[in-house]
């Protein structure tokens, strides 16, 4: 049942990656682009990442789908005619994903326990999260305590984005109707 | 959408829902999936919601852009004063045991209090980055 769920899902994710190739409106491109993430949502969900779902879900198919329509109002809706020549990006593209999938004969075989990432730490965390921070969710007390420095440098790194946004986009603002500000006593 | 009765009336009857789900999903992140980033976006989500049915201006009367921009670096503030107890008691930065009596106790509100951290930069920082987008005429 699983394996028929994850065939259904990813012939979704593949045929909606052709359409959103093919696609030149790029309104239909932001909206198959959220459709996209729901269908990834659902990929994780199947492999009981739940946490990573309801991210995926909830900033790939929602904020970021609502953030690129603000985009598009603000500038063309329609994608510039193509470049002549694709056989050097389609060179490119072919050879990095081959390269991928001749990196993934590497690895474990997919959800074996016995995985050098389930040997190293992993254990300790399991045996010790209650014993040392009573959070059942190991998920939680990795992130939040034992990893917790990875955690604080992704706030900044969020901190630090929205700043970049908002420096970008209201600082010209400003600028351009000055008159706006000059009305405020 | 000024006209659309079923949009707004349904709109107004999910917004606290979504906001039970955002502290549903925050507080019992340390028992179930999810935490202060999943949280904070579905607390943004929720404002960025009533933004699109009631316009921009609206969202702005109940959550000020000057408050929201204000809270982006207490977030951030908030997870770092969560590690300087530790300190001021010869412990290594982030060590949350020194915050409560029973070591595993302390841990536990060290996790909540940066979780609550994270809910506030993400929460804001998701809006503001929708209300620097909405304020923009077009060019």
């Amino acid at each position: 049942m699983e394996t028929l769920i994850n065939a259904v899902l990813l012939t979704l994710l593949a045929a909606i990656t052709l359409a959103i190739v093919a696609q030149r409106s790029l309104f239909g491109v932001v909206i198959l682009a959220g459709i996209y993430s729901l269908l990834m949502a659902s990929v994780l969900i199947v492999l009981d990442a739940v946490d990573v779902a309801m991210t995926e879900a909830s900033v790939g198919a929602g904020i970021s789908t609502v953030v690129l329509l603000a985009t598009l109002h603000l500038t063309k809706s329609r994608e510039y005619p193509r470049p002549r020549t694709v056989v050097l990006p389609l060179f490119v593209s072919a050879v990095v994903g081959a390269a991928l999938v001749w990196g993934t004969w590497g690895l474990p075989p997919f959800g074996t326990a016995d995985a050098p990432i389930h040997k190293h730490t992993v254990p300790r965390y399991l045996a010790e999260t209650i014993r040392e921070t009573h959070v059942p969710n190991v998920v939680t007390s990795v992130l939040g305590d034992y990893r917790g420095y990875d955690t604080l440098g992704e706030t900044t790194v969020i901190f630090t984005a929205g700043i970049g946004v908002m420096l970008l986009l209201r600082g010209r603002r400003r600028k351009q109707d000055g008159d706006e500000r000059g009305e405020q006593p | 959408m000024r006209h659309d009765v079923i949009l707004r009336i349904g709109v107004k009857l999910i917004l606290p829902f979504i906001l039970l789900f955002a502290l549903y999903v925050h507080f019992h992140g340390e028992y179930g999936p999810g935490g202060g980033f999943q949280a904070g976006v579905i607390t943004a989500g929720m404002v960025i919601v009533y933004a699109i049915i009631f316009g921009a201006d609206a969202a702005k009367r109940v959550f000020p852009q000057s408050v929201v921009e204000r809270l982006v670096p207490l977030g951030v503030l908030i997870y770092a004063s969560a590690g300087l107890p530790a300190m001021l008691n010869d412990r290594s930065f982030l060590d949350y045991g020194v915050l409560a009596a029973d070591p595993a106790g302390g841990h536990a509100l060290g996790i909540l209090i940066i979780e609550t951290g994270v809910l506030i930069t993400v929460a804001s920082t998701m809006t503001a980055i929708f209300y620097a987008f909405a304020g923009r005429r077009r060019a």
